[in-house]
């Protein structure tokens, strides 16, 4: 049983190593720029599902930190500071204490409330970043350089993709990790009955307010990457829509696996390319939405458990 | 002069409170019923504003024009219940939101197709489009105060429908025991998508009145939805009284925090800083002030009693 799994692990990394050469043979260097925004995207579905597959915290605003992230970097750059190592301390930082501020206000509510007041939180920083006219407000602003780090040129595609790869794989690992440990059981153990672990002596808001917080921060680093990914930053990043995608690339995938962000995000990103810019037929290119949106509702209907499920076929 | 100001940017307030509470008010009735979640309430709002501006081209009368937008929302609601609800009563709040999150792209993007991106203007006929003079220095369009009187005459006929009606018993009885109910030989499922249609018409009067007011243009529900969102969780999920007290209270805090905030910061800090932070915080006043109410009372200031 572990053996299919590590193979399909062992297959998954392989062909994400694979590609950039392949690409270049190839000579269409642009799935290198395609995959690397897909791995971009994971790590911030990734960062979700701790909270929302293991911690039973659906957040729908999970794209603030995409946002925060975002903005760390170009603000920084903006005003001519270039370490990288500052730009992610700050991305990451910022983006935990935020989310150490909304986590604590929202991890008071729950179900449908925390769904609604997470949204809220995130709009209300969409809000800001349009007011911010300095950094482009409405219409965002270009980075005025990259992050700088010592060995690693974010400016060359390749060298760029193998570093977001290698952190991609460093939060799985470390999510998994979380969830393994006992932080991780007590988390799980509030989600699927609260009473019983508040009964033998665990009370979960602690918990549950380090878990968010540590997703947030991997989100900000998400975000950094995301903006060092366009060269740009807007308020688009923290859209109320973006927000959705992620959390629907992780219920695609399949909530609380450790592969399910993983398959959603490459799946759905999958799929919105195909419609927007692959389909042979212009006006599916051109509303492309008007077919996603649907095949969005199927999805919830028919994929119970997600894609993941169909593969492992665990369904706990 | 100030005072003739705070007067009129108050009825803006109680005008813009009126709209979400209609929005609230079936956001509510489906949730506390049907117990789910519709995100795409915002998309039939808009339907609303776009059929009402095409019925009244196609007729050339606003009066007709707003009663097929009033009825080609009811008709959009019951048939979008019926095709791609029903499978999902028995999930997840989770699974609802992700489904209608897809009806949103789908709604935005037909709009889109039928009507194109760039915003429509809803004209108003010539009986809507006067001033009148409420107290001496303040002229007030009469379309707002129309909305505000239609408003509320719609929250009153509501109350009146759940409170004293067949109809409303059959709500309350659903929302506390839908088996039983079902037991006693009423059919739930007509129940339902009557109740959802209604609430779309509701949000579909919510848009047509708000076409000439804001700009109608593709994804304009979601703007509004967010706020609606705050208001629930002001007034607390499932109950009416909640919504419209929090829809007040949204309405006027926004309206005013955005006509006021930055000169009563100029006077605080340099004109410059208010000049910034002024817009800024205006528009995170009703953020703010559902974090304040949530961490004093988590489950809103009306939590619903169960009926």
């Amino acid at each position: 049983m572990m053996s299919t799994r590590a193979l399909l692990w062992a297959i998954a990394i392989v062909l994400l190593l694979a590609l950039p050469p392949a690409a270049e043979a190839l000579g269409q260097p642009f799935y290198i720029d395609l995959v690397r925004r897909m791995m971009i995207f994971a790590i911030a579905a990734v960062s979700l599902n701790l909270i929302l597959g293991y911690g039973g915290m659906a957040s729908f605003g999970h794209a603030a930190y995409l946002g925060i992230g975002g903005y760390a970097v170009g603000i920084l750059a903006f005003y001519g500071v270039e370490s990288g190592w500052l730009h992610w301390a700050v991305a990451i930082g910022g983006s935990a204490l935020i989310a150490l501020a909304i986590g604590a206000v929202s991890i008071r509510t729950s179900g449908l409330y925390f769904i609604m007041i997470t949204l809220a939180f995130t709009q209300m920083l969409y809000y800001l970043g349009i007011s911010l006219e300095e950094f482009g407000g409405d219409d965002g602003m270009r980075l005025k350089s990259r992050s700088q780090f010592p060995l690693v040129d974010l400016g060359d595609a390749v060298e760029f993709y193998y570093l977001v790869l290698a952190l991609l794989l460093a939060a799985i690992y470390l999510t998994h990790r979380i969830v393994n440990s006992r932080f991780g059981m007590v988390l799980r153990a509030a989600k699927s009955n609260e009473a019983r672990s508040l009964a033998i002596g665990f009370s979960p808001y602690a918990y549950r307010l380090v878990a968010f917080t540590i997703a947030g921060a991997m989100g900000g680093l998400a975000g950094a990457l995301l903006a060092n990914h366009t060269n740009y930053i807007t308020p688009d990043f923290m859209h109320w829509t973006r927000s959705g995608e992620i959390m629907f690339m992780v219920i695609l995938g399949g909530m609380g696996t450790t592969a399910g962000p993983l398959v959603g995000t490459f799946a759905l990103l999958f799929v919105e390319d195909l419609l927007s810019a692959w389909a042979p037929i212009r006006f599916v290119r051109d509303h492309w939405q008007f077919f996603l949106g649907p095949l969005l509702v199927l999805s919830v209907i028919f994929f119970k458990r997600g894609l993941a499920g169909l593969f492992s076929g665990r369904n706990d | 002069m100030s005072f003739v100001l705070l007067f009129e940017q108050l009825l803006n307030g109680v005008q813009l409170g009126v709209m979400l509470f209609l929005m609230a008010a079936g956001l509510t009735l489906v949730l506390g019923i049907m117990n789910f979640v519709n995100l795409a309430h915002g998309s039939l709002y808009m339907l609303g504003a776009y059929f009402t501006i095409a019925g009244a081209q196609w007729t050339g009368s606003y009066l007709l024009g707003v009663l097929f937008g009033l009825a080609a929302t009811l008709v959009t609601g019951m048939v979008v219940e019926v095709v791609t609800l029903r499978p999902l009563y028995h999930r997840e709040h989770l699974d609802q939101v992700l489904a209608t999150f897809g009806l949103i792209l789908f709604f935005n993007e037909l709009v889109a197709i039928l009507w194109g991106r760039a915003s429509l203007y809803a004209a108003l006929p010539q009986w809507l489009t006067g001033h009148v003079e409420l107290i001496p220095g303040s002229i007030y369009p009469v379309y707002r105060l129309t909305v505000i009187g239609v408003g509320l005459l719609v929250a009153v006929l509501l109350w009146y429908v759940v409170v004293h009606t067949r109809l409303g018993m059959l709500i309350r009885a659903g929302a506390s025991n839908r088996v039983m109910v079902a037991a006693l030989g009423i059919n739930i499922r007509l129940l339902y998508t009557v109740v959802f249609g209604f609430g779309a018409a509701l949000a579909g009067l919510a848009g047509l009145m708000a076409g000439p007011i804001y700009s109608v243009q593709p994804g304009m529900g979601e703007l509004i939805l967010i706020q609606v969102f705050v208001v629930i969780v002001i007034g607390g999920i499932g109950s009416i009284r909640g919504a419209l007290i929090g829809a007040i209270i949204v309405g006027i805090v926004d309206t005013l925090g955005r006509a006021f905030l930055k000169p009563v910061l100029g006077t605080v800090v340099s004109p410059t800083a208010a000049e910034a932070a002024g817009p800024a915080l205006a528009s995170m006043l009703i953020y703010l002030l559902m974090a304040a109410v949530l961490a004093l009372r988590p489950a809103g200031l009306f939590p619903a009693r169960g009926g």
